[in-house]
């Protein structure tokens, strides 16, 4: 009996590495910590009343950042690594399948689980604010939607230390992925970790499309509303038609490893071109999701830091809108070599340079929109400037990539690495950064601090630079991604100085998490609600913003509505009169979110390992959740009364109103 | 704060510094991308040179401009304009619509263009007569196959110069990509179809030749050296293989397939006839009467047919994408 749970364990466990001994005692060691420091606080009750069961779009937005930045840690850590042993390969940091496994790892983790979780954070926060709302369409299912998410990272991050990360690359290709070559568990924390959490994303997209159609503020009009939430409903729509491919995508690559289908095998007439064909349907437009909302926030920011309107609305508008329709047609670039022929070839080559055309446009944009204005350089606005130097080297080299024959010698080189990095990071990354700088005032009430900020933006764009630049001239010699070591002694001076960009930026990480540290108990509380002089109606309320936003719906008559109101008021004109205060209706808690996010937890756990006793009960939870909500989301509401609101606002805004 | 901003450039600085030094000892290699020795490579290279002097048409005004509005515009200059509300002109836009849309009509001209006559299945135009070699993805090896001659090796290719060489790539294992950067672009290697790549090498040396796509653990040891040489070397590149005692036979093949994790260069003085065809054809046999109509012959048949239109016309007839 002992022998056979210790044979079970030392599969079940991932043994014989003492980096991942190191990871298991961390991770223990962190549980124990949180347990605690919850229990000495007497804090258990807080953390499930006011977080976990909340429908609130500002706090489900804070733990969808909480949890992006912490994925980001993971996410870099296995970038360090993996730069690490490509410096010295010879020293056999990481031996080849550890290696593959991480960059694995690092691929998903980072889009997945960093990307679009801190995307859906600044969506959830920025949003209804924006709009004149006061939640989302639908918070019960932004909620679960969260959690969704978080079940579905858990599951995968659980990989690690439980049965083995998954090794076939961030996009698991079969035959790779399937069963033949790839029998152990890895490969099912895969496909359960991402589908999952799709699931989420898919709900969230649906979830910002009608709240963005159907809860604007009275007066808004689809042409007057801000770009951040015009990237928003952009990004949403890619997100609802691009999302069921990859549900399907991963559900027949689950077929195939679980069932024994022919869906991507290589004998019984399945065809893992079909796979490769349908992962990029899903996968370009992914790219095209995570990068819209970061255009949205350099829209928002360079008109505020410009103290200027945001040149050519309705060009941005535009431009963005053929951005996401393109990115459909563009998929087979990420394939030129398989050999569709000169025609296909042709026809996807051209489609992906058309894509340069409206990006450019919106880079003219924001460069006039900063013409003549009064610039000044906080460090929401830094990163956007930083933005436009990255991206526009970044946006020429995928031209280069997009000319087909040009592709058949950069694919699968470091000069793709490259480029995908330098738009992802350049552009997704750094707007994302943006948009947390300048929005932490209104989730927190409080700016971060900016001198380590600015030690962090630093540390950020030289190591961007310092570690992407050789990766391109590597690339040119030869180096092709995915292998941990290399015979060319040429390659060594290259990928040396990569390491020490990789170092660079985990240093510019550790400069943030030192700031955000720091500014919470450092900080200077902002009364006004209004810290950089902004001009859409999130920054018309206090900060951090009631429960309910805003007090009385507002009246929008311009795009600029906030920045329009400040001028009349100094101009000594009377505010726009809203009408009196009535009770707010809002939603309540529900505690179904977690507990159906673990329910998925569990039956993704149970058809990992082919557990069908586990996956039933787990997914039968999932079920009676389902069920639950439909018998009880009628007594999921309640009013705030009048007075209490009058109370909160006169608080918040000292007495002003 | 000046001297904080001051330590923090002198930092940016150093970093910088670091870097040129770093390229400069890496420097003194020629980037095989952008040293051809071939002519596809060295038309793929004229192509990347265009392309970036078009988008550079672009792009330096577009850095020059940045720095110019950021520096001039900044709120410590007083001096400078404002204008809050200017935030619209046709004009400007259509400029800033129509540069790129001209300059990407001229690249996209271009483009399809180049994409068809470089197309990988293309024969080159030579008066001299191609050599065709027969590529296998193995984990974690290449082998190939000369047909003509007979023999086959592993882990290396020789090529005579300045002859158009055909590759024919299968794999008996994931999807690899066969590239060899001198001499011009990759094209995958797939079970259960045969691509075709045609190469040639301008002046004799030794290349550097890899697998580009991701086959599982030991896919790094995928490497192998393109030695291409005189046609009098060559032919007795060949003798020497014939006289090799080693061979492949259909069980040594079997055991060859199994994966390893690296290889040493090895010749064979024989393989058996039409093991190639056999290696294409080995993933269809379960569905071989399905040939036309199921889904493996006919999604492939839709996908690189005309990849291999040049293909099926010519030797092997028993190859997969026979059906139609």
């Amino acid at each position: 009996m002992l022998e056979k749970i210790k044979e079970f364990a030392s599969e079940f466990f991932v043994t014989g590495d003492p980096l991942i001994y190191g990871a298991d005692a961390s991770i223990v060691l962190a549980t124990l910590g949180i347990v605690f420091v919850l229990t000495y606080f007497k804090k258990w009750g807080w953390l499930w009343k006011d977080w976990l069961t909340t429908v609130d779009h500002k706090k489900i937005g804070i733990m969808y950042i909480l949890a992006a930045i912490v994925m980001l840690f993971r996410g870099g850590v296995d970038a360090v690594m993996m730069r690490t042993q490509l410096a010295f390969p010879d020293l056999n940091f990481l031996e080849a399948d550890h290696y593959n496994q991480i960059f694995t790892t690092h691929g998903v983790v980072m889009i997945f689980f960093m990307a679009m979780p801190l995307m859906f954070g600044l969506f959830n926060i920025v949003v209804p604010l924006q709009i004149g709302a006061r939640d989302v369409a639908f918070p019960f299912l932004n909620s679960l939607s969260f959690w969704l998410f978080f079940a579905g990272a858990m599951l995968f991050n659980l990989s690690f230390v439980i049965g083995g990360s998954p090794d076939a690359g961030w996009l698991a290709y079969p035959p790779l992925s399937g069963s033949q070559f790839n029998p152990g568990v890895g490969q099912n924390f895969y496909i359960w970790g991402i589908q999952i959490s799709g699931i989420g994303s898919l709900a969230s997209g649906i979830n910002f499309i009608v709240t963005i159609l159907k809860m604007r503020a009275p007066g808004m009009t689809m042409m007057k509303m801000p770009m951040f939430t015009w990237s928003v409903f952009a990004a949403s729509t890619t997100i609802i038609f691009a999302f069921p491919i990859l549900t399907i995508t991963l559900l027949l690559l689950f077929m195939d490893r679980f069932f024994g289908a022919h869906f991507f095998t290589l004998d019984g007439g399945g065809n893992p071109m079909m796979y490769i064909n349908l992962i990029w349907m899903w996968g370009h437009p992914e790219v095209y999701i995570v990068v819209l909302p970061a255009f949205g926030v350099f829209s928002e920011t360079v008109a505020t830091f410009a103290r200027k309107r945001l040149f050519g609305y309705a060009s941005m508008v535009f431009a963005m809108v053929i951005i996401s329709i393109i990115s459909f047609f563009t998929w087979a670039h990420h394939f030129f070599t398989m050999g569709s022929g000169a025609n296909v070839n042709s026809f996807f080559a051209v489609s992906t340079m058309i894509i340069a055309i409206p990006t450019g446009v919106k880079i003219f944009n924001w460069l006039f929109t900063m013409y003549k204005g009064r610039i000044s350089f906080p460090t929401p606005m830094m990163w956007t400037i930083a933005f436009i130097p990255a991206f526009v080297v970044g946006g020429m080299t995928g031209v280069m990539l997009s000319v087909a024959p040009a592709d058949f010698q950069f694919h699968n080189s470091y000069f793709l690495i490259a480029h995908f990095h330098q738009v992802l990071i350049g552009g997704t990354v750094f707007g994302y950064f943006a948009g947390l700088y300048y929005w932490w005032p209104k989730m927190f009430g409080f700016k971060l601090n900016e001198y380590l900020g600015k030690w962090a933006f630093w540390c950020w764009n030289i190591g961007f630079y310092v570690c992407f630049m050789p990766q391109y001239l590597v690339g040119l010699d030869g180096m092709t991604r995915r292998i941990s070591v290399f015979k060319d002694p040429d390659w060594q001076g290259l990928n040396i100085a990569s390491t020490i960009g990789a170092y660079i930026m985990g240093i510019a990480f550790l400069f943030q998490v030192a700031q955000i540290v720091y500014s919470i108990f450092r900080h200077e509380k902002d009364t006004t609600g209004d810290i950089w002089d902004a001009r859409t109606l999130e920054w018309s309320i206090p900060s951090p913003a009631p429960e309910y936003n805003f007090a009385v719906i507002p009246q929008v008559h311009s795009r600029d509505e906030w920045w329009e109101e400040k001028e009349r008021r100094a101009r000594g004109e009377k505010p726009w009169d809203l009408g009196p205060i009535e009770p707010i209706h809002m939603p309540k808690n529900s505690a179904i979110g977690p507990i159906m996010g673990a329910f998925w937890f569990v039956a993704g756990f149970g058809l990992v390992f082919h557990w069908l006793w586990m996956a039933i009960p787990g997914l039968l939870g999932v079920f009676i959740c389902m069920y639950a909500r439909s018998f009880s989301a009628h007594k999921a509401e309640y009013y705030i009364p009048v007075d209490e609101i009058e109370r909160t606002e006169a608080k918040l805004r000292g007495g002003a109103v | 704060m000046g001297k904080k901003r001051r330590s923090l450039v002198r930092a940016a600085f150093s970093a910088v510094m670091l870097v040129m030094t770093m390229l400069l000892l890496s420097g003194c290699a020629d980037y095989m991308v952008l040293d051809p020795k071939g002519p596809i490579a060295a038309k793929q290279l004229d192509l990347m040179i265009i392309t970036v002097i078009l988008c550079a048409i672009i792009i330096v005004p577009v850095l020059i401009i940045t720095f110019i509005i950021v520096w001039r515009y900044r709120a410590s200059n007083k001096k400078a304009d404002y204008k809050p509300e200017w935030a619209h002109s046709n004009l400007l836009e259509a400029i800033w619509w129509g540069i790129p849309i001209v300059i990407i009509i001229v690249l996209a001209i271009i483009t399809v263009r180049y994409t068809h006559e470089l197309e990988p299945a293309k024969a080159l135009a030579s008066d001299k007569e191609e050599v065709t070699i027969q590529v296998v993805s193995l984990n974690w090896k290449w082998l190939f196959l000369y047909p003509e001659e007979g023999i086959a090796t592993l882990n290396t290719i020789t090529i005579p110069e300045d002859r158009p060489v055909r590759f024919e790539l299968t794999a008996d294992s994931p999807m690899n990509s066969f590239w060899i950067p001198e001499l011009g672009g990759q094209i995958y290697a797939m079970s259960g179809m045969s691509m075709a790549l045609h190469l040639q090498a301008d002046e004799p040396g030794t290349y550097f030749g890899t697998g580009a796509n991701f086959t599982g653990e030991h896919f790094e040891n995928m490497t192998f050296d393109v030695h291409a040489t005189s046609d009098a070397d060559y032919e007795k590149w060949i003798a020497e293989a014939k006289a090799s005692p080693n061979t492949i036979t259909a069980e040594s093949y079997e055991e060859m397939s199994k994966p390893t994790e690296s290889e040493e260069p090895t010749l064979y003085s024989s393989f058996p006839e039409g093991i190639y065809e056999s290696i294409v054809t080995k993933y269809m046999h379960e569905g071989a009467e399905l040939h036309q109509h199921g889904s493996a012959a006919e999604g492939e048949a839709d996908d690189t047919a005309s990849a291999d239109s040049q293909a099926n016309s010519e030797e092997h007839d028993s190859s997969s994408h026979k059906g139609h």
